[in-house]
């Protein structure tokens, strides 16, 4: 196999199926690092990786941070809440100052779409999109196609539904176009106010009723319903949302065959799907939180091992 | 290109059988022993080398595992191309445990160094040993000796020492590859 084709992870667009392929198989091996009794490789250990987060998170960048950690590469934080971007820095001057430490990779999250990609023009660095706006989180939809690898044994062929505020999802975006890629079936349902009007022509199929979809589908990604992004109202109340596109234990036990249940976290209980099912046999949730670890790893060692050291 | 047999099967054989019996020499009936194969030429030397102490020898229960050292290279980075991880199978506990790696050819003695360094994620081992099938003598980068050795070879570094299996290239052989100039 060779090297991946890019030097930047700024979506999933801008892969091929061999680098996603890659990706995942390299991510198989570094699971099995993450389970030793020593979690901890050196390979990185002359890399150093600021973690950009100009917007919330904690589990995607608990996830980098330990997967850079078990890399040993050294590790640099900022947070947008205590920077000087409230002061009015612009972005690149931000990453530009950061950089002259002599930082080697960029993990960064920002609330504006291809802002991973503007910077990406404009430092000497290589770029990990942590999520864009609504726009891309690449890192996540590998590490749901590395999930659902792990529990169905391939993607090709499989039906994924996605299911619910696909609007305002990154993950649902990067997704859509890593599946698809990779030769699977996908569906996304949702109320009609939360799917856009583009959908059908990314080649997925549009569904508004939950019962339709599971009863198609071999997987299930659960989205969260993001308060945070919504400006209008989009459905007349949660308890409305939860009577349509609520997952419960009902839905799965009459069910003909058993399907794989996902969500990327976090989990709003008894919205989009009950207590319940987040923790039955059905759910790989926390899976998905453990090979993410895995599949970071993966990224990172790619993306490194392509900043080859100039000799002399 | 050119390629040279240096060793055919009955000579590898013979090889193979006097490893086991030094491995037996040392290691009695293997009870505190762990024999780990090299990823990814190692493995087939693993294989060929428990299937014998079955058969002929019947030392029975030898814990086996597969190491790959990629992540524990010392030229990431510094090498065109990509480094593909293999698997890495060790289901048991190696600590206090005399650990004897396996591997087909050992040259500079980096991969070596790497495995040294690789298998103490998995504990710290009473003893570690090096078996190796092929030494190729004067060409070493690091101050690492082979246990146990098949065969010496002389060779120059443009000249690659490639061993065949059996049961997959056709034949049990040791060539020497040279490239025409």
């Amino acid at each position: 196999m060779s090297e991946l084709s890019v030097n930047h992870l700024l979506g999933i667009k801008h892969l091929t199926a061999e680098d996603i392929q890659l990706i995942l198989d390299t991510a198989t091996q570094f699971k099995e690092v993450i389970n030793r009794p020593i979690k901890k490789v050196p390979t990185l250990r002359d890399i150093t990786i600021a973690n950009l987060f100009f917007e919330n998170s904690t589990r995607t960048r608990l996830s980098f941070e330990l997967a850079e950690k078990r890399l040993s590469a050294d590790v640099v934080n900022f947070s947008a809440a205590s920077s000087s971007v409230k002061k009015g820095e612009t972005l690149v001057d931000t990453v530009n100052n950061i950089l002259s430490m002599k930082v080697d990779m960029v993990v960064m999250r920002h609330p504006n779409p291809g802002a991973g990609e503007f910077l990406s023009q404009h430092v000497d660095a290589s770029i990990v999109n942590a999520g864009d706006g609504a726009h891309e989180h690449p890192t996540q939809a590998l590490l749901d196609a590395f999930s659902i690898r792990e529990a169905i044994g391939t993607l090709e062929g499989t039906k994924v539904a996605i299911v619910g505020d696909i609007v305002h999802s990154r993950v649902a975006l990067s997704n859509v176009l890593l599946l698809k890629k990779m030769g699977a079936e996908v569906m996304v349902c949702g109320p009609t106010t939360l799917v856009p009007k583009y959908m059908h022509t990314l080649g997925v199929r549009v569904e508004h009723n939950l019962q339709t979809a599971i009863e198609w589908c071999d997987v299930a990604n659960m989205l969260r319903v993001q308060h945070e992004r919504q400006d209008i109202k989009y459905f007349p109340s949660i308890a409305e949302y939860r009577a349509q596109y609520g997952l419960t234990m009902e839905h799965l036990d009459a069910l003909e065959k058993p399907i794989v249940v996902m969500h990327p976290g976090p989990i709003n209980r008894g919205v989009e799907i009950t207590s319940e099912v987040a923790d039955s046999e059905h759910a790989i949730i926390l899976d998905q939180v453990q090979n993410g670890v895995a599949v970071r790893m993966a990224v990172l060692y790619l993306l490194a091992e392509k900043r080859k050291l100039s000799k002399g | 290109m050119s390629k040279r047999e240096i060793i055919d099967a009955r000579e590898l054989n013979i090889a193979l059988n006097r490893l086991c019996c030094k491995l037996i020499e040392n290691h009695g009936d293997f009870s505190d022993s762990i024999l780990i194969g090299l990823q990814p030429r190692g493995a087939k030397v693993l294989e060929r080398i428990v299937g014998l102490l079955e058969s002929d020898y019947q030392v029975k229960n030898i814990r086996t595992g597969l190491l790959d050292i990629t992540f524990f290279r010392d030229d990431f980075r510094r090498r065109s191309g990509h480094l593909q991880p293999n698997k890495t199978r060790i289901d048991h506990l190696v600590e206090d445990q005399k650990v004897v790696f396996i591997d087909d050819v050992l040259y500079t003695g980096r991969s070596v160094r790497a495995a040294m360094d690789a298998i103490l994620s998995y504990g710290r081992p009473a003893k570690m040993e090096l078996l190796t099938l092929i030494d190729r003598r004067f060409s070493r980068d690091l101050p690492i000796q082979p246990d146990y050795k098949g065969r010496q070879v002389d060779s120059i570094a443009s000249q690659r020492v490639e061993v065949l299996w059996e049961d997959v290239d056709g034949r049990d052989a040791v060539l020497i590859t040279e490239p025409t100039s």
